[in-house]
């Protein structure tokens, strides 16, 4: 079953978006972590009030998190959940 | 709300007498504790009378739904050191607190796309099951019983910490046998817990807990923002004006950024924070709880909506502590800022000497003590299983032990953890508590990531490569930290007193975790036996599909 087709389709869609997504959201946090340390006149900018680059900057995390924690579990559902399931139902049957 | 106006000297004051007040509040303090001992307790004799199997003290019988568990995997992670901790950190050092509270959430990405649903679909029990699956069965098994049960200690050590803080301030307690008698009783009561209760129960407690911390930690962030009508901005000048420091309050560098060394600790410390999460037992195994793949997904998800929106809570209370105390009081009452958000309660509720200040300070003390005593429960139930399902059945007994003995073994593992845990407890006090816990983290994603990453992932991996990335992660972390300032040489340091801390680091994570990744890279490179191809196309196809899970 490891060397059908059928599974690597659903092997490569987990990889191929797992993979890049996860290198994307570490690359991010490290340019925050990085951005806080050695760029403190960028983060320090005011923008509004007492809110500073570096706020926004640490609130945006939050906000990408929540939305790259959606955007794969759509994906899961659409293009994993039915490949798995159909996969899964054929081996136990066949078993 | 005139009453809720601060002056300065006012506040010194009132939080002078925090103290005396709290300890005249106390039989309110303890009543509220009580009722959540006497409530839990009865949650788990009743989880315990529905525990018969393995299965069901190990993994709760499988049949949480996606938001039970999110909500249990959410009480597990905020720890005290969320709680106390993070809002401490914030209070004293500003900006640089915040960075916990974003490490600590971005890193629920790598347990939901790379190592939830994979895990759920390839182990049965503990994190140990994966790792076995395709290599060698009792070498690997020690090893991940070894890592759990160290990354679940140092992560103990900091919940006892926290534990020793909040008795002191809230019951009056200095004396060290007070403070050993409520550690001691932290430590009876999570043993009870995790032997009557097992999976079940500890679930249900988790799940309890986390809605009192987050109600709790709502009223509070809702009272701060009331107090500056609702005007984060208003309330960050406070702060930052209030803290002595101005500006710099919210910037970056206040605690990071004084030399090179202290910004390569700041990387280090974010580097562990993002990588660690994937690689703790107590929070993998609760992804055994549900029934499918899916599920776990479904609570990843839970998990960091909730957890998302408590860490931006604790943006309002380490800078509500900032602006509503000064610095000195939250220094004199717990060196390390500790207990920065009790305070703040007191303070926003009417100050020392009124009735809503003590009630707001009760409720609060007793949703951390409600925190700790959960998650040091889930730590013991990580910890336990992997020795008697990983060590005791499968290495000392070589899969020969039945159910029954299993379970007993894990009780009894339970016990002795519990008083090791007792024991270490008062070592650790000034410390501050987000800190122990990164440390925790550190270990878990140089000695357990790596291994669980390549065991899915890499068809190559060989159990030679899996020891050498586990037990190098391990020594090389553990190592570090005991050569590091958190041990000697500094103030705040374990042991003031002596100076052997040649490492600078605070936190290892910058060296070690890559060491753990190279180590089993290498291993497996070195290693002169073969992959074994066929296990590992069953790992992989039911890690993918669930075909034979559990």
């Amino acid at each position: 079953m490891q060397q059908s087709a059928e599974f690597g389709e659903l092997r490569t869609a987990h990889r191929s978006f797992a993979f890049p997504l996860t290198i994307a959201f570490i690359a991010w946090y490290l340019l925050y972590v990085l951005l806080s340390n050695y760029a403190g006149g960028f983060m320090d900018t005011k923008l509004f009030g007492n809110i500073n680059v570096a706020l926004v900057f640490g609130l945006a995390q939050f906000l990408t998190t929540f939305l790259i924690a959606w955007w794969y579990s759509r994906h899961a559902a659409t293009k994993l959940d039915p490949k798995a399931e159909a996969i899964k139902s054929r081996m136990e049957g066949g078993a | 709300m005139s009453t809720l106006s601060v002056h300065p000297a006012q506040s010194v004051q009132s939080t002078v007498l925090a103290a005396n007040e709290a300890s005249e509040h106390r039989p309110l303090i303890i009543s509220l504790f009580a009722v959540f001992v006497v409530a839990t307790l009865i949650i788990t004799v009743w989880a315990g009378r529905q525990t018969k199997s393995a299965s069901d003290f190990y993994a709760g019988g499988r049949q949480f739904t996606g938001f039970q568990n999110g909500l249990a995997v959410s009480g597990d992670y905020m720890s005290a050191a969320s709680f106390l901790g993070i809002a401490g950190a914030i209070a004293l050092f500003g900006y640089d607190g915040f960075l916990y509270s974003i490490g600590f959430l971005v890193a629920w990405l790598v347990a939901l796309l790379l190592v939830a649903e994979p895990l759920r679909n390839s182990g049965r029990y503990t994190m140990g099951d994966v790792l076995a699956y395709r290599m060698r069965q009792r070498p690997v098994r020690t090893a991940a019983g070894t890592s759990t049960i160290v990354v679940s200690i140092f992560y103990l050590l900091a919940q006892m910490a926290g534990a020793g803080v909040l008795v002191s301030l809230l019951l009056g307690i200095t004396s060290d046998a007070g403070k050993i008698l409520i550690v001691a009783l932290v430590g009876v009561l999570m043993i009870v817990y995790v032997t009557i209760g097992g999976m079940k129960g500890t679930t249900w407690v988790q799940m309890v807990k986390a809605v009192l911390l987050i109600a709790g930690a709502l009223l509070i962030t809702f009272l701060i923002l009331l107090k500056f009508n609702f005007n984060l901005s208003d309330l960050l000048g406070t702060a930052a004006s209030n803290s002595g420091k101005g500006s710099a309050f919210l910037e970056p560098g206040l605690k990071y950024g004084v030399s090179s060394t202290s910004k390569l600790d700041f990387i280090s410390l974010g580097v562990a924070l993002v990588l660690g999460t994937a690689g703790l037992p107590h929070i993998l195994i609760r992804f055994y709880t549900v029934p499918t793949a899916q599920v776990a997904r479904k609570s990843v998800n839970w998990a960091i909506g909730i957890i998302g929106a408590f860490y931006l809570m604790t943006i309002v209370l380490g800078f509500g502590a900032a602006a509503l105390l000064k610095p000195g009081e939250i220094i004199a009452s717990n060196k390390a800022g500790n207990t920065a958000a009790p305070l703040a309660s007191l303070e926003i509720g009417g100050g020392g000497d009124s009735a809503g200040g003590a009630i707001l300070l009760a409720v609060i003390s007793a949703v951390a003590f409600a925190t700790i005593l959960a998650v040091v429960a889930g730590l013991t139930l990580a910890s336990s299983s992997s020795f008697a399902h990983d060590i005791y059945a499968n290495v000392i007994r070589r899969g020969q032990a039945t159910e029954k003995e299993e379970v007993r073994a894990a009780r009894w593992a339970t016990v002795a953890i519990g008083v090791v845990s007792i024991a270490l407890g008062a070592l650790a006090r000034d410390l501050n508590v987000a800190g122990l816990v990164a440390l925790a983290f550190a270990v878990a994603a140089s000695a357990n990531l790596p291994t669980i990453l390549y065991s899915l992932f890499w068809k190559k991996f060989t159990t030679q490569g899996a020891l050498w990335s586990i037990y190098g992660g391990l020594t090389s972390s553990v190592g570090l930290v005991l050569f590091s300032p958190v041990v000697s040489g500094k103030a705040t340091s374990m042991f003031p007193d002596v100076d052997f801390a040649w490492f600078p680091l605070e936190n290892p994570g910058l060296i070690s975790i890559p060491l753990g990744f190279l180590l089993g890279w290498l291993g497996t490179l070195l290693s002169k036996e073969e992959p074994d191809k066929e296990k590992y196309a069953e790992l992989e196809v039911r890690s993918l599909t669930g075909t034979g899970a559990h």
